[in-house]
């Protein structure tokens, strides 16, 4: 899909505002509301990131099937479908993580700024500065403290940044956590809570100044009271760089996105069925698997 | 029952026994008696060295331990006049197996990363094989190899370290005898102990955990960095763990120590001249010709062994247990 | 949609890659004779040096545009690992091609078949073999494994099927006792036995000797192989109403068995070639002594051993002859245990 569909499906998209002032109850109407509380016209301050025709295979089993998917700017994407469809391994072909699990290879391209990210001759570690990842297990460095956890993207990148004391509290207001580590960045990491250590690593991938960040099942360890702040957050830095979110929970789904791709496998290799503006996934899907699924009757 | 008593008592957890039959009562105390035979084993050695050396132990007193001098004297009215003190001996110890540490912990660690985290699979799995044979060496193997294959090798090394360092006391000789040195003893013990080195650090290596080390990468760190920066500091108690298994391993190895080592019974920290000792490795040489007064000493020596390498395989037992097995 | 699409591995080394590589090291190797042919170093540690430090350089170069300092810093620590791993690599190399080349010259039939009765070792090649001191290193290892074994596997299995109260301090001790130093061993029972009771170096106190050695490696890996033994069959016997040592000796023993085996086989492995315990214990005998509670009796450390001390050139050949005759023993037993383990893996 092309920008210019993908807007226009949006205004399209208008008319659920009927509803808005019933209270939200379905799905869809959840999409419905984010989709109005998103400013039209906002700036995309981050970069588009492509997928196309994304096959994965781990040893001779493929697990992943043409996939093509175009992330624009400044939103949020959310992946969802049941457990097994290939998101969390699509998620990482898109910052070259799928490759270190051994025996694996991909085929198709991911574009960054227009540039193949797969490309022989790149430095793979210079794309993850630029494609950073939160995983689903909080996993700070326990051997560092909150500060050090935060900058030490930058010690293991080898970045030059001027102000350290700056940097950290701009990313830990970032992620939500400034005030309440602000008082102790000395301590360790691991005295930290379930939510809190999570928005850790959300800082800390902050740090090094990524043009996207990808998200796999971020809240699935956590609470509700840490999800809901961590859902907070991705609406705030969403407003600075593109995000995409493999979740399980639609509501999650619902709450956050601007798209939504539904992923299904029948067996065979995982293939994204659909793509969309979430309201539209949630309320019109065009396949009938998609409407099966967010209605509820399977997965 | 009334919906309104609201508070529930749990009642206390019930005994559970059982009356084992009496095939099981003796086959449980069969077992039971048999495995303290470790306990019992350890309490003899400790019992009959501390016994048969006590005539020695009693004569020299703390003095066993700190004194330098190593004599039996006889006059001519038959009367012995005994010194033994070990503290050579003990400060030769300490001497090589330093020296072994120094070659072989910077040697395991970095085998124990090239394994964990660079060879390819099929390299990978020769060079494990080719560690476990290499700790399944006879000790005298490593002696004649020592003495034979090794020393001239490291005799020209002790040369050059001495032509450029030999400024330091360490480097620096009395007289220019290079071979059967502390140095060299040191490079053969160092050797026998990189496999378990390198054994206790590859098995702690491979249980980093692994969503830390895809936290490094996703970050955007090198292969160097991630292993800097998580590997390294998790796997720090367990190489140290392994490095006192090395040690307590270095403490009593005798026969090669033997081959390659001029023993006298001085304490020298000229590690290229040669000259030097450890217990063991005396207590093998004096025992031949040893008179009673002596052999009661040799004994008590070796009691003085067994306690020393004891104390070392407890603590490195406790930290390996620690880090390693527990998975932090 | 059937698609024809081909995996790929963008990120492994492409051939580009391992040209370059290949390059850069042929390089290094020119540089290392270059500069060892124009300065003053020599010897194969100036090579060796030289080589290291101009594959260092050129690799940077080559990297130094893609990846930065980081990427410089990341190559050299990448170098030294496999330094490191290529020098232990090198001493196990050279270790064995040494036992090889030198003791393949002393053997031939009359080393394997002969003893020393009638023949010093000093005396020629061809003359007197060791063949007694075979027999003797096989009877030391029979008595030892006659104590070490039952005492190993009974200790495992307090640790394994009983688990009392006691299992941390046995656990521990077992640890204890296998930082024993082999010259403490052979001293205990010299000072124990030898001095307090009639009985004199034999090949019985010898084996004494190697047991203290050879139980706690018995211990770790029986006990190792049971706990590998699934629960399910224990609970299977006990539901069956089964008492426990039954279950023991009839379900839990039979299924670790070939463990045990390997338990048993690499405790041996560890002894065979002890050296200074038996020079308390056994003394030294120059022909067959199938007595193993009286006379003293020799094993093939003890012929390495004087062989090794008599200093003659003949003697030193009988030396690495019979350490390369200890050593494929060893082998042999190492390569059992391991396909014997392997199988015990796959059932």
């Amino acid at each position: 899909m092309t920008n210019s569909e993908i807007s226009s499906i949006n205004q399209n998209g208008t008319h659920m505002s009927e509803q808005e002032n019933a209270k939200p109850s379905s799905l869809s109407d959840v999409a419905a509301n984010r989709a109005e509380k998103k400013v039209a016209g906002t700036a995309p301050l981050g970069t588009g990131l492509e997928a196309r025709g994304v096959h994965a295979w781990f040893d001779k089993h493929h697990a992943l099937e043409d996939v093509s998917l175009d992330f624009s700017a400044g939103t949020v994407t959310a992946l969802i479908g049941p457990s097994g469809c290939g998101k969390s391994t699509f998620i990482r072909t898109l910052n070259r993580m799928h490759e270190f699990i051994p025996n694996t290879s991909m085929a198709g391209q991911v574009l960054l700024d227009g540039k193949d990210i797969y490309e022989p001759g790149i430095d793979v570690t210079k794309i993850r500065l630029q494609i950073g990842m939160v995983f689903q297990k909080p996993n700070p460095f326990p051997s560092m403290t909150i500060g050090e956890n935060v900058l030490s993207g930058l010690k293991l990148a080898q970045l030059k940044v001027s102000n350290h004391e700056e940097l950290l509290e701009e990313c830990l207001t970032r992620a939500g956590l400034w005030t309440e580590v602000k008082d102790r960045l000395g301590a360790h990491a691991g005295g930290l809570s379930g939510g809190q250590q999570q928005r850790l690593c959300i800082a800390r991938a902050l740090a090094v100044k990524p043009k996207v960040l990808l998200m796999d099942e971020p809240c699935s360890a956590l609470d509700p009271g840490s999800t809901l702040r961590i859902e907070e957050t991705i609406s705030q830095l969403s407003k600075s760089m593109t995000i995409v979110i493999v979740t399980h929970n639609m509501q999650q789904a619902a709450r956050v996105s601007d798209y939504t791709a539904f992923f299904l496998s029948d067996g065979g290799p995982g293939q994204m069925i659909e793509m969309g503006p979430t309201n539209e996934i949630f309320s019109r899907p065009r396949d009938q698997r998609t409407e099966n699924y967010v209605t509820g009757r399977f997965g | 029952m009334s919906v309104a008593s609201p508070t529930k008592v749990t009642p206390p957890a019930r005994t559970i026994t059982t009356k084992p039959r009496v095939s099981d009562q003796i086959f449980r105390g069969i077992v039971t008696a048999f495995s303290f035979s470790a306990l019992v084993i350890l309490s003899l050695i400790a019992l009959f060295l501390f016994l048969k050396g006590f005539s020695t132990l009693r004569a020299q007193g703390f003095g066993f331990i700190t004194h330098f001098e190593w004599s039996i004297t006889t006059d001519d009215a038959g009367k012995e006049a005994a010194h033994f003190g070990l503290q050579a001996m003990l400060i030769g110890t300490v001497v090589i197996s330093f020296i072994a540490l120094v070659i072989a912990v910077p040697l395991s660690v970095l085998t124990a990363l090239f394994l964990t985290f660079y060879a390819p699979n099929a390299v990978k799995k020769l060079l494990i094989t080719v560690i476990d044979l290499m700790a399944a060496f006879p000790s005298i193997l490593y002696g004649l190899w020592g003495y034979f294959v090794l020393m001239p090798m490291a005799e020209y090394w002790a040369k050059l370290l001495h032509k450029w360092l030999g400024w330091i006391y360490i480097f620096n000789v009395p007289e220019p005898v290079f071979t059967r040195s502390p140095f060299i003893a040191g490079i053969v013990l160092s050797v026998m102990i990189i496999p378990i080195i390198t054994s206790v650090s590859r098995e702690v290596f491979s249980q980093t955990p692994l969503d830390r080390v895809q936290a490094a990468y996703a970050l955007g760190s090198s292969k160097w960095g991630m292993i800097r920066a998580v590997v390294l500091p998790f796997g720090a108690g367990g190489v140290v763990g392994g490095s006192m298994l090395g040690l307590g391993r270095a403490f009593g190895e005798t026969v090669a120590v033997y081959s390659v080592l001029n023993i006298v019974f001085r304490t020298n920290f000229h590690i290229l001249f040669t000259q030097g000792g450890n217990v063991a490795s005396m207590i093998i040489q004096k025992f031949g010709e040893a008179g009673k007064t002596e052999i009661s000493a040799l004994i008590a020596a070796g009691l003085v062994l067994f306690i020393l390498t004891l104390l070392v395989n407890f603590a490195a037992n406790f930290v390996v247990t620690r880090t390693v097995k527990s998975g932090r | 949609m059937q698609s024809t699409v081909k995996p790929i591995r963008p990120w492994a080394a492409s051939p580009r890659d391992r040209a370059l590589t290949a390059t850069s090291v042929a390089l290094s190797v020119l540089a290392s004779f270059l500069v060892v042919a124009v300065t003053p170093m020599k010897g194969k540690l100036a090579y060796a040096f030289v080589f290291f430090i101009a594959w260092l350089v050129i690799d940077s170069v080559l990297v130094i545009r893609k990846s930065g300092m980081k990427g410089v810093r990341d190559g050299l620590a990448a170098k030294i690992t496999l330094l490191g791993g290529a020098l232990v690599m090198m001493a196990v190399a050279s270790i064995l091609w040494s036992v090889i080349s030198r003791g393949i010259k002393g053997i031939n039939l009359a080393f394997v078949t002969e003893n020393m009765r009638q023949a010093s070792l000093f005396d020629p090649i061809g003359k007197g073999g060791i063949l007694h001191a075979i027999f003797g290193t096989v009877l030391l290892i029979v008595i030892a494994i006659i104590f070490s074994v039952p005492m190993g596997i009974l200790t495992a299995l307090y640790l394994t099927e009983i688990k009392g109260r006691a299992a941390g301090l046995i656990q521990f001790l077992v640890q204890a006792m296998s930082g024993v130093p082999s010259v403490v061993a052979g001293l205990f029972i010299y000072a124990a036995i030898i001095l307090n009771t009639p009985l004199r170096a034999s090949s019985f106190l010898g084996g004494l000797a190697l047991t203290i050695l050879m139980v706690p490696t018995v211990t770790r890996t029986a006990q190792e192989v049971l706990n590998l033994v699934p629960r399910d069959l224990r609970e299977a016997g006990l539901a069956m109403g089964a008492t426990q040592w039954k279950t023991v000796a009839l379900v839990v023993i039979p299924a670790a068995r070939s463990g045990l085996i390997t338990a048993t086989i690499l405790g041996v492995a560890r002894i065979a070639g002890e050296t200074a315990p038996l020079l308390f214990t056994v003394g030294t005998f120059d022909s067959y002594n199938f007595n193993p509670v009286k006379g003293e009796n020799t094993a093939i450390p003890i012929i390495v051993w004087r062989a090794l001390n008599g200093g003659s050139p003949e003697s030193v050949q009988r030396a690495w002859s019979a350490i390369l005759v200890l050593l494929i023993v060893v082998l042999a037993l190492f390569i059992a245990a391991r396909a014997l383990g392997t199988k015990a893996m796959k059932k």
